[in-house]
């Protein structure tokens, strides 16, 4: 059936699953969910033992399709399908991986296009805000569900690496190692501004009706646009961009003089922007970039990240890229200060790679070298 | 003894007399730690937990498959990420004559670090001398490079590192003069190929001794 080579190590032929739970959850912000579908993908075995279950958490605009593809179409391919299956860094042979869609998604978890079960109407602008905090916990449920009493380690990068830390903090008998990648352990001022332009182009579009578009059948996707469009500029270095965009005119007899598409850049953010939105939920983007800016383990304690993460047991694995500037390598190194300072088992990769934040996705071979080299050293 | 530890010690001899004075269940961190090989050591035989600092992929990747704590850094740009007196015990092992801001690592590893290990190839060594004597830079076993293509750039005899101890506030706390694995005694800054110092800070506080 595969044809491509390459094909050969990827999971293959993959379902997306989902998990009801009945048992209220109380979120942070104090509201209640009274019911809640948490949208997941499982790849490899669980063994004998239960020990070798990996949860990798996805970031902003990702899912639970980590890895593989979907029946009826072969090129809907998992976002980190370059780091799981077999052979891969982390091995589906050796690891049970889970991948969890997080709460307020749109892409299968209970999200704000979801039925209010007390008004039988999508909730809409009713949803209530979501933290990472309440992310791992309805995470945790599914993992009971699933029989998994403790994770071998939790991995994500970015928004995902924020759930892999909470996850030792949340439940720090329940992981072995959590692998923070491209992380912060807190928004800056200037990260918290880039995410409130974003939803401020969502929130001033005519049709986002106060977030109660779906009645209206309409998308604020001018907004969703504009807010993707400011996104991928932070997630893109000055040279990464600067190489593959250069000033490069679309029209080959110089510049248009008017304010269509001149630059091949311009031409980037519109497409990247239009994708997006045609797929993605602006409630839900709401939601994430507050999850993202209200994010702060240390908060709870005068600031002092170190007594934050004194709770922790397990070893970790910090990772960062020279270019990136959105969550730059000194973030990391906080959260390395951090862990030495309470006394925790750390290691630290520095990758100098040029694509600046989205370096998490690519495959740079020190950075998916030093992934393997870890994954292979972890008993199970 | 396994036969990798033998291979280990017999091609680091240093790493012997670092060992033995590493303290059982010290907290180490080994600067410039390549594939974690001491470390591993010390965790194996000392029960000290240990962090590497390297700045060399292939050496991190390494350090990572041998279950090596190892942290991904510069040392030249300094040890900030470390807390004061967070370690018993920093080691430097063979990376002193190629590091460029010798001083303020000096001071950094006796910040973080309640004492030092330090070990360099002695350029006072008879060989080194006669060299130069004859006219040119010393190439040997320790010394294998040649002076256009050579990491070393602060290259130093006993003498002048215990001057330098003496001006930065650092005490000296043992010696071992090595040649060929073997203490040398006699002239140790004439005979000695290797030196292995421990240091400690001159007047250390208080509260470092709980």
């Amino acid at each position: 059936m595969n044809a491509d080579p390459a094909a050969t190590a990827s999971v293959g032929l993959v379902e997306s699953k989902r998990a009801s739970f009945d048992e209220p959850l109380r979120l942070k912000g104090g509201a209640v969910l009274p019911q809640f579908d948490i949208a997941y993908e499982t790849y490899g075995e669980l063994n004998a033992s239960r020990s070798n279950a990996v949860l990798v958490c996805h970031a902003l605009n990702a899912s639970h399709h980590v890895a593989g593809h979907y029946a009826g179409d072969a090129r809907d391919v998992g976002w980190w399908d370059n780091l799981v299956g077999p052979g891969k860094p982390l091995d589906t042979r050796r690891f049970f991986v889970v991948g969890s869609n997080y709460l307020g998604s749109c892409f299968g978890s209970t999200g704000p296009a979801s039925i209010n079960p007390a008004t039988g109407k999508p909730w809409g602008a009713d949803f209530p805000l979501v933290t990472v905090e309440d992310w791992v916990a309805a995470q945790a449920r599914l993992a009971d569900r699933l029989g998994i009493e403790r994770f071998a380690a939790a991995i994500g990068g970015s928004l995902g690496a924020m759930q892999a830390l909470q996850w030792t903090l949340s439940f720090p008998e329940r992981v072995r190692h959590a692998i923070v990648i491209a992380a912060t352990p807190r928004l800056s001022a200037q990260n918290i501004a880039f995410n409130e332009v974003a939803r401020q182009a969502i929130m001033t579009d005519p049709d986002f009706h106060g977030g109660h578009y779906y009645d209206q059948g309409v998308v604020p996707r001018r907004g969703l646009r504009i807010a993707r469009m400011i996104g991928h500029i932070t997630y893109l270095s000055d040279d990464a961009m600067m190489e593959k965009f250069g000033r490069v005119l679309r029209g080959k007899s110089g510049p248009r003089f008017d304010f269509d598409i001149d630059f091949e850049i311009e031409s980037y953010l519109r497409y990247q922007g239009d994708k997006f939105a045609s797929y993605f939920d602006a409630n839900t983007y709401l939601r994430i970039t507050k999850a993202l800016d209200y994010y702060d383990p240390a908060a709870d304690f005068g600031g002092d990240l170190a007594a934050a993460v004194a709770r922790a047991q397990a070893a970790f694995l910090v990772v960062s890229f020279t270019s990136d500037w959105r969550f730059s390598t000194t973030r990391s190194r906080e959260i390395v200060r951090a862990l030495l300072e309470a006394h925790k088992i750390v290691s630290y990769v520095e990758v100098d790679a040029p694509q600046g934040h989205d370096a998490f996705l690519m495959d740079d071979p020190r950075y998916h070298g030093a992934l393997r080299a870890y994954f292979d050293s972890i008993d199970l | 003894m396994t036969d990798q530890e033998q291979t280990l010690l017999a091609a680091r001899p240093d790493l012997a007399a670092i060992a033995r004075w590493v303290a059982p269940q010290a907290r180490v961190l080994d600067l410039g730690c390549g594939d974690g090989g001491l470390l591993r050591y010390l965790w194996e035989h000392k029960q000290a937990p240990g962090y590497g600092v390297e700045i060399d992929a292939r050496h991190v990747m390494e350090c990572l498959k041998n279950d090596v704590n190892v942290l991904q850094m510069d040392l030249e740009s300094g040890l900030s990420v470390f807390g004061d007196g967070a370690f018993d015990c920093v080691i430097l092992s063979e990376t002193l004559q190629a590091i460029h801001h010798t001083e303020q690592l000096m001071r950094e590893m006796l910040r973080v670090g309640r004492e030092a290990i330090v070990s360099f190839p002695n350029f006072g060594y008879w060989p080194a001398r006669f060299q130069v004597a004859l006219g040119r830079m010393p190439v040997s076993t320790e010394l294998p490079y040649q002076w256009y293509d050579t990491p070393n750039v602060h290259l130093c005899t006993l003498e002048d590192f215990e001057d330098f101890c003496r001006r930065l506030g650092i005490r000296v706390l043992e010696r071992l003069a090595l040649h060929e694995g073997r203490p040398v005694t006699l002239l140790p800054n004439l005979f000695g190929s290797l030196a292995v110092y421990r240091l400690g800070r001159l007047a250390p506080a208080a509260k470092d001794r709980s």
